[in-house]
């Protein structure tokens, strides 16, 4: 626990990428498989699901230390972040109570794993007794094991690196190792850093190949005739697999959602075993022959039960765009025209048209790239976000390579609103009011219409932070109402109507692109003009 | 009790005593200003006349220039002013810190300014005054700041300044040029290599020899030529505006470092993308603040600068008679360094 603990503060008391891949490979050289693994599972973002309830962690903490609820919650507030005040408040560590130290996997299965099992008295008491044989940063970091967000600037990627570097084994290869469900155990890990293990778990998923957004002009990409023009789909990006008659469905974040789309699975039973297609699952609308709104689709996810009504009313399909397995063989080299041959002779005789292809961007546009822009201006009426630029012969790649793939969405819908109420952010921002909440005009008054956090310079932040800290009308808990006097200009996907918000839509990834010194909130939009961009849709 | 509402009042110059006509560390310029300590934000320039601690000398007069008029009163000595008693106490926060003690008809208010408890050679510890009304800081009045023992401080900080010599770069460490620059030269172990100050500290370092404290041998960086230097050995001292601009540019790569109460928060470290935090507070922590306010023995307690609404909700919760008093004071603050980058 202790190389551990070390390992996150060298972790988090650097932003160089280099010097964090240097931390990890000095951790994994020296931990023990069975501590290592542990390591590569939580810093990958996985945590240990349901061990203590957050909220009772809270309150034996607050009690422990004789604060006050409220006393508390200040502290809360002015830290950001639950493990980090936890750790704090509590009287310091009893070293009288330490029983030596345990290693990282002792602690989480001899320590952690044993709480979910427990009734809440003798629950409190474990806690109790774990708290105080740790000092405040060791603390910390059993805050994370146990609640999760570690929030360390470490990727998934750079784990990779790390484990890459420090094996000799190619980075690829560790990725797809590492993909969809796996113990945490010393066994996993020597046949993660083994150099000849080749056998793959029939349910394993291949690292997905992801687009990076077009900056440049499209001509800048050269011969338009090397490349295949696809719409860009706002649904559930997933990987469909097919081996030993089994159906696996898995989203980008590698959750198994095989359950959840029951028409999938049914189609994907037709498919020859050792098949894998990537594509997205979505809402669809046979007779317009096109998606349903993404609204229809969230309602369908994350539920135990799917009802009959909702099976009837959002029938989703996988629109298959690539096959990355055929007939049992990893054809990620292939280039990208011949796979989707492939792919079409694969989906050609399937009865269900639950798997489908995606309908085609018109051809003749592919002449050249004026027309292919002026196709581009039809995504909205084909509910789509914009086109996907993928290069003819371009293999299946791992993780977010740049220039064979990219995505060249519309332009996103901007408006003009006011800043009127602020909270302080969490981690890094946790005592600037970093996190907003902005109003648009409708009749005289300014109404609510969306929260936005990111899109500021850290200076632009700052600079919010103080006029908040002195405009300040009223505080409700963390959140400050302040004086409207800023203008941004916030950007978003898309909008919809909704009867949870007080302005009647609701956006999508609205973000700031822009603070508009240059205008009074007079200037700001009026609701109008947002309702009628809903209706354009 | 009417006496506390006569003998000290808040004005918009400041705390004011009208019977004693004088203020207690007035932000505008008054006649007559009592002093508790030399941080720009206490003692500002512009009145007539200043009374402050005897222990202050050096620094104040570094401070606020030959042409102030200063005067003296050693520790712990009464003085009474047009009726009203005067006596100054040490408040532990730098060189000459004192809390002003102000009593007229067995009525009794403690003005502490910035103070401390824990240990620092560089200034006399505070000493608990009893009195009816205690005002006190707050800068880090929440539960979440809790100081470690400094030597453990120290040893950071020195395993720190040998790792970065290891690895070749310069060790920077930033830290108020008043107090917290000398509090760290006077902990910190000079033999691991040669310490170099910024002109800010180098100008306060003199006061405090001057004074009589011990510190370690310094070199004002600019008196030498800088391509001369191996810096990679060395410690620079600097107040926090000293790094980001050009003046940092001559010690090639660094390891910047800051020692501040507000390290205790790993958002703030993070933020303020520093290579290493340490927590070293010229205030008095949580438990500290209170232990002082029992220790008072006080029935009043107005709470100042930093988390005065908290401080004074949890105070009343214990059975205290609190209440928050607006001040200009700004204790320690987050966002980069008050002084001039002189």
């Amino acid at each position: 626990m202790r190389d551990f603990c070390e390992l996150y503060w060298r972790l988090d008391s650097t932003t160089k990428t280099t010097e964090k891949v240097l931390a990890l490979e000095a951790y994994f050289h020296q931990a023990a498989p069975k501590d290592s693994i542990w390591a590569v599972y939580f810093l990958t973002g996985s945590r240990i699901k349901r061990l203590v309830k957050t909220g009772l962690l809270r309150q034996w903490a607050t009690e422990e230390a004789g604060l006050s609820q409220w006393l508390f919650e200040e502290c809360y507030d002015r830290v950001g972040d639950l493990a980090e005040t936890i750790s704090l408040v509590l009287p310091p560590k009893q070293s009288s109570l330490a029983e030596g130290e345990p290693s990282l996997q002792s602690l989480i299965e001899n320590q952690l794993m044993p709480l979910r099992e427990m009734e809440e008295e003798g629950l409190r008491q474990s806690v109790v007794k774990l708290w105080q044989q740790f000092d405040q940063r060791e603390r910390f970091v059993l805050g994370k094991l146990m609640m999760g967000g570690f929030r360390v600037g470490v990727s998934k990627r750079l784990v990779i690196r790390a484990l890459a570097k420090h094996t000799g084994i190619d980075a690829a290869t560790i990725t797809h190792r590492l993909m969809g469900h796996w113990e945490p155990t010393a066994e996993f890990y020597e046949e993660l850093v083994d150099p000849d293990e080749n056998e793959t778990a029939i349910s394993k998923p291949y690292p997905f190949f992801l687009a990076n957004p077009l900056k440049d002009e499209p001509a800048s990409l050269g011969e338009v005739s090397d490349w295949v023009a696809e719409w860009k789909w706002d649904g559930i990006r997933a990987q469909v697999i097919r081996r030993e008659g089994q159906t696996f469905i898995w989203s980008r974040g590698e959750d198994l959602v095989t359950d959840q789309f029951p028409e999938v699975e049914s189609a994907a039973s037709e498919l020859p075993d050792g098949t894998v297609l990537d594509g997205e699952i979505l809402g669809w609308d046979e007779t317009e022959g096109r998606p349903l709104a993404f609204n229809q689709l969230q309602r369908r996810l994350g539920r135990k039960k799917l009802g009959k009504k909702l099976l009837t009313e959002v029938p989703v399909v996988l629109l298959a765009f690539d096959l990355i397995e055929h007939a049992g063989e990893d054809i990620r080299e292939l280039p990208l025209a011949d796979r989707q041959t492939r792919l079409h002779e694969v989906l050609e005789g399937l009865p269900s048209a639950a798997i489908q292809e995606p309908p085609k961007v018109l051809t003749e546009s592919n002449r050249d790239w004026n027309s292919l822009a002026t196709v581009r201006e039809s995504s909205k009426a084909m509910r789509a976000e914009g086109l996907m630029l993928k290069r003819a012969d371009s293999k299946y790649q791992v993780g977010r390579p740049v220039g064979d793939w990219w995505k060249w969405k519309v332009d996103p819908y901007t408006i003009d609103a006011v800043l009127i109420y602020a909270q302080r952010g969490h981690g890094r921002r946790a005592n600037l009011y970093s996190d907003y909440t902005f109003a648009v005009w409708k009749e005289e008054g300014l109404v609510p219409f969306a929260k936005a956090y990111s899109g500021l310079t850290d200076a632009e932040m700052r600079k919010v932070d103080k006029f908040v800290r002195k405009n300040t009308n009223e505080k409700f808990g963390p959140v400050r109402s302040v004086t409207p006097e800023l203008v941004f200009e916030l950007a978003f996907e898309n909008i919809q109507r909704s009867t949870r918000h007080k302005s009647g839509v609701a956006v999508r990834f609205p973000r700031i692109s822009r603070w508009r010194h240059d205008k009074k909130p007079a200037d700001a939009d009026r609701l109008e003009t947002i309702v009628a961009m809903l209706e354009e849709d | 009790m009417a006496p506390s509402n006569d003998l000290l009042t808040m004005t918009p110059k400041g705390l004011f005593c009208e019977q004693g006509n004088f203020y207690v560390d007035p932000w505008r310029a008054v006649d007559h200003a009592v002093i508790t300590h030399a941080h720009a934000d206490h003692a500002r320039w512009g009145s007539k006349k200043y009374l402050a601690a005897d222990t202050s000398a050096e620094v104040l007069r570094i401070r606020m220039g030959e042409k102030a008029d200063l005067r003296f009163q050693p520790l712990g000595q009464s003085q009474t002013i047009n009726g009203v008693r005067v006596t100054f106490y040490p408040a532990g926060h730098i060189l000459g810190s004192a809390q002003v003690k102000i009593e007229k008809a067995g009525y009794s208010i403690v003005v502490s300014g910035d103070y401390k408890r824990n240990s620092d050679p560089t200034c006399q510890p505070f000493e608990p005054v009893r009195c009816n009304t205690f005002i006190t800081e707050s800068t880090f009045g929440l539960p979440i700041y809790r100081w470690p023992d400094p030597q453990t401080v120290f040893d950071g900080i020195n395993q720190w300044w040998k790792s970065n010599q290891g690895s070749g770069k310069t060790s920077i460490l930033l830290a108020y040029s008043l107090g917290k620059a000398q509090r760290l030269l006077s902990g910190i172990d000079a033999s691991i290599g040669p310490i170099y100050t910024h002109g800010a500290v180098e100008k306060l370092n003199a006061g405090y020899r001057e004074a009589g404290v011990a510190l370690p041998e310094t070199t004002f960086v600019g008196e030498v030529d800088p391509k001369e230097i191996d810096w990679s050995q060395s410690l620079v001292v600097a107040p926090p505006s000293a790094v980001g601009g050009p003046w940092a540019k001559k010690f090639g790569k660094l390891s910047v470092a800051m020692a501040s109460g507000w390290m205790q928060i790993r958002g703030t470290r993070r933020r303020r993308s520093m290579d290493a935090g340490f927590i070293l507070s010229d205030h008095v922590d949580w438990a500290d603040l209170m232990q002082t306010i029992h220790e008072t023995e006080a029935e009043n307690i107005w709470v100042t600068h930093g988390y005065s609404d908290v401080v004074v909700r949890y105070l009343r919760e214990q059975g205290f008679n609190a209440k928050v008093v607006e001040t200009e004071f700004t204790g320690e603050q987050l966002e980069g360094d008050t002084e001039p980058a002189s």
